[in-house]
């Protein structure tokens, strides 16, 4: 027996709802809702209702346990055939390409011919978990087996046991906040309070654009009243930013509310398949999906930043495929905050990182910024952590379609020191 | 350590202090064998256009230091040339780091105006250094300045390192290095002198590195634990106090000792020379016949010396209306005729010298011979006249490649010390930037730096070995 050989996996499209800002129009939403109306809107737009796809791949970064079958309860609840079968993945903001990846691959291998990869998550509609002290009484209460036992374990609760363990945005490795990690690599790499806030106004700008020209028609369908992405400030300017007080990095910081990506809620899915698949349903593919890498880096000592793995990923990534950071037509690098766009850009740019920790002869070099996030990023769409992914995914796929061709580089960072990037072409 | 210096640093001792304004000594941080040379990171800046980022980057990369610089492009080339892995650094940064050095290329500082290049690198980061960290400048010699702009800019970084040496406390110590140029690559054994614990109780020192003809270079497996590996040493005064130290820190660095003093002294001269794998020379320096049978014996037993260290030495005081003139003569005699007249016999006759080619000649001078002392008027003088030497003899040995050099130890805590009264033994200790004494090492490591190999482009310079003491400075 051999092995098929590998072949290629293209992007069909992809649909999302609208993301919303935290507590906002889903805050009665939860991740199942949010996931099956996505998948939904998925189906109407390729017609796929009943069809068995080979697998739909997903996740949440927060998530309620019961929710420990999510996207296999979101294709039952959704138009899909029941047959088809889902699994739930987890990789903090890089979930949704992780799983565009797992997807592409599988369909590379000829080991099915059709899925869908995507994520969800709700700021709002959050898990909040028993008090830790509160659950380990309970826990020792049901060990015993008198009644009598039972309340005396339970006669151990006390009123301040009632206050629920709130999920936290911070390393539990440092105890810094996400933004308070950002912070200190901003400061590193110089990035200034300008740079950041004239990276966020472009994506507000360009996002704003992209709908007006209808490039999102086909990209998302309403949800719960919102017809685009509530973060959106199409009238955003440099004035207003600039106005925005720090949040991150003490008095003195650079980084806003403005520059960093706002607690959102939404969902996105990407339909991808194999050539023949999408042939023989005269679908036109967007774009192929070429290769993918994931880094991480050990933050934890200080030494590395904790969202500059997508630095050391994309060099793997462009070494394995023959190319150089300037080879693409169009760059997304996820805007979880302005200054980790920018501290990367700045690495790439940078001797001693490029020649001492990424091992190479000489820096990766600058990259045209009239490439980078064309139609809008995280900054102005929101970034419900789990749903980016498949929302860049999508967006590239249809931007270099729509240009008659091209390369495109994807580029997230996520909690834990992570990065996962990605190669599309068209 | 004192008992003041462990008192304030109890908790009750620590506030007492600070509510009193009394001075606060820390435990000063001491070289271990095999410890690195710099024990956290290192922040290397610069005026542009400065000519030293390149060597300074190699010196740190070779010794392994954690290091940051701004992001400034000539500054990062140099660092990813030397291989060094640094951390981008801008004033910002700087806010949540603690810094084991900062080190400053002054060098590119043309004129007055671009003296604020200190101050933009400074300002924000001096209080970010750590308990027994370092600040270190790196300048031009304003004699080797080639317009009156630049000379005056860089005779300025001497007011600015003092200065600076007086404010930083919390046993950090700041000093400048004068890189003459063409003398770029003879930094490495200075500069890891100065940052690492070797240099505890130096501070407020200005060095002269000058380029030489022909640079020794030093071997790419040059073992910096043991850089007099197969030298050797000769240490007159060696049987006790800072002589001992010093013989066996010259040991400890791999040279084989020989320690010389006076017959009465022999038995614990032997002891140390036991201790210490080395050999014994009991002589009287002050005899005539002295300078001919070292010589000799040196010539004889070990086919020349690389290292001769003239710390024997000895007070007679008494103020100078109640000193008769023995005291004044024995210790001009010990202190300074000896060392002439030994010196002159170990570089006699050219190629065939007992002073080996690129040999180190280190003379012990003091803070007395610099400030002048009450009741000191002979060993002023003497100490004095040993600067006078360094200075008269640096061009003669220069020509063979060798140097001579002096430290000039301030308070020191030993047995001659310890018999001083205790107002003026605490004055003494008290009276200075580290506010401590301090120790026979401190004075040997700085003799050992003259020693290495490492060290042949300083020449002709004096240093200090006192804490930054108030007086004389």
């Amino acid at each position: 027996m051999t092995l098929a050989a590998p072949r290629r996996a293209v992007v069909l499209g992809g649909n999302r709802i609208p993301f919303a800002r935290s507590d906002s129009a889903y805050k009665k939403a939860s991740n199942q809702d949010m996931l099956t109306a996505a998948l939904d809107g998925l189906v109407d737009r390729f017609e796929l209702a009943g069809e068995r796809l080979g697998d739909i791949v997903a996740g949440a970064v927060l998530k309620h346990s019961r929710d420990f079958n999510l996207t296999r309860e979101c294709v039952l609840g959704s138009r899909l055939a029941p047959e088809t079968p889902a699994y739930d993945i987890q990789q903090a903001c890089g979930t949704g390409l992780e799983a565009a990846i797992l997807v592409a691959n599988k369909i590379a291998f000829g080991q099915i011919e059709v899925g869908v990869a995507g994520g969800v998550d709700t700021t709002s509609d959050a898990p909040l978990a028993l008090n830790e002290d509160l659950r380990a009484i309970l826990l020792d209460a049901n060990r015993e087996r008198s009644t009598q036992g039972r309340l005396k374990q339970l006669l151990r609760v006390r009123p301040q046991h009632l206050a629920p363990a709130i999920p936290r945005n911070e390393e539990p490795r440092t105890g810094l906040s996400m933004g308070e990690h950002q912070a200190r690599t901003a400061a590193e790499w110089g990035i200034s309070r300008e740079a950041q806030d004239e990276l966020a106004m472009r994506s507000h700008l360009n996002l704003a654009a992209a709908y007006e020209r209808g490039f999102q028609d086909d990209l998302v369908t309403p949800y719960l009243g919102l017809e685009r992405d509530q973060n959106l400030r199409p009238d955003s300017s440099m004035e207003k930013l600039a106005k925005l007080r720090p949040v991150f990095g003490g008095a003195d910081g650079t980084m806003t509310p403005g520059n960093s990506t706002p607690l959102s809620d939404g969902a996105a899915v990407a339909l991808l398949a194999s050539e023949e698949w999408a042939k023989a349903r005269g679908i036109t593919p967007l774009a192929s999906f070429i290769d993918a890498e994931t880094a991480a880096v050990d933050y934890v000592d200080g030494r590395e930043g904790l969202l500059m793995a997508p630095a050391y990923a994309v060099p793997r990534l462009l070494e394995r495929n023959g190319l150089t950071l300037q080879d693409f037509d169009l760059y997304e690098i996820h805007e979880a905050f302005a200054s980790q766009v920018l501290s990367t850009l700045a690495a790439w740019e940078d001797p001693v990182f490029c020649t001492q920790r990424l091992a190479r002869e000489e820096p990766l070099g600058a990259i045209d910024r009239s490439k980078l996030n064309v139609n809008g990023s995280s900054l102005a769409a929101g970034h419900p952590f789990a749903a980016t992914g498949g929302r860049i995914v999508t967006n590239l796929a249809k931007a270099l379609h729509e240009r008659g061709g091209g390369r495109g580089l994807i580029s997230i960072c996520a909690a834990g020191g992570q990065g996962v990037v990605a190669i599309l072409e068209a | 350590m004192d008992k003041y210096t462990q008192l304030v640093n109890t908790s009750l001792g620590k506030r007492v202090a600070k509510q009193v304004g009394l001075p606060k000594p820390v435990p000063l941080k001491r070289h271990v064998p095999g410890a690195p040379v710099v024990d956290g990171k290192v922040l290397v800046g610069g005026a542009p256009g400065g000519r030293l980022a390149t060597p300074i980057a190699q010196v740190l990369a070779a010794a392994g230091a954690d290091v940051a610089t701004p992001l400034r492009p000539d500054l990062r080339a140099a660092a990813a040339e030397a291989g060094l892995d640094a951390s981008p650094w801008t004033p910002k940064a700087s806010v949540d780091h603690r810094y084991a050095a900062l080190v400053f290329d002054a060098t590119g500082i043309a004129g007055s105006v671009q003296l604020e290049e200190l101050h933009a690198f400074f300002h924000p980061t001096i209080r970010q250094v750590k308990t027994c960290g370092r600040a270190i400048v790196l300048g031009t010699p304003p004699e080797s300045a080639t317009k009156p702009g630049e000379r005056v800019a860089q005779r300025a970084l001497e007011g600015f390192t003092r200065a600076t040496g007086k404010e930083i406390g919390r046993g950090a110590t700041v000093q400048l290095i004068y890189v003459e140029p063409g003398a770029e690559d003879e930094i490495a054994g200075t500069l890891r002198f100065f940052l690492s614990p070797r240099s505890a109780f130096v501070s407020g020192q200005v060095v002269r590195i000058v380029g030489r003809k022909e640079a020794a270079g030093l071997a790419s497996d040059f073992d910096w634990e043991q850089p007099l590996a197969g030298k050797v040493a000769l240490v007159t005064g060696a049987s006790r106090g800072i002589g001992a130290a010093i013989a066996s820190t010259l040991a400890r660095d791999g040279a084989h000792v020989v320690g010389l003093d006076v017959p009465a002294l022999e038995e614990d001269l032997n002891a140390v020379a036991a201790g210490i794998g080395g050999s014994a020379l009991a002589l009287d320096i002050t005899d005539p016949d002295a300078p001919r049978a070292i010589a000799a014996h040196l010539k004889k037993e070990h086919r020349g010396v690389d290292v001769v260290v003239h710390n024997a030495g000895i007070t007679r005081d008494r103020t100078l209306g109640r000193m008769d003139a023995d005291r004044w003569n024995a210790v001009i005699s010990v202190n300074l005729s000896s060392i002439e007249r030994i010196t002159d016999a170990l570089i006699a006759g050219g190629s065939r010298a007992v002073l080996n080619e690129r040999g180190r000649i280190v003379c012990v001078s003091s803070i007395s011979g610099i400030a002048g002392n009450a009741g000191q008027t002979n060993y002023a003088t003497s100490k004095a006249g040993v600067i006078g030497i360094v200075n008269a003899y640096a061009p003669e040995v220069a020509k063979r490649g060798a140097t001579i050099n002096a430290v000039a130890p301030g308070f020191i805590e030993t047995q001659m010390t310890a018999k001083v009264p205790l107002p003026i033994r605490e004055a003494g200790r008290r009276m200075s930037s580290l506010s401590q004494g301090g120790l026979p090492i401190d004075v040997a490591e700085a003799i050992a730096w003259f020693a290495s190999p490492a060290t042949g482009g300083v020449n002709g310079n004096v240093v200090r070995v006192c804490g930054q003491s108030l007086l004389g400075a």
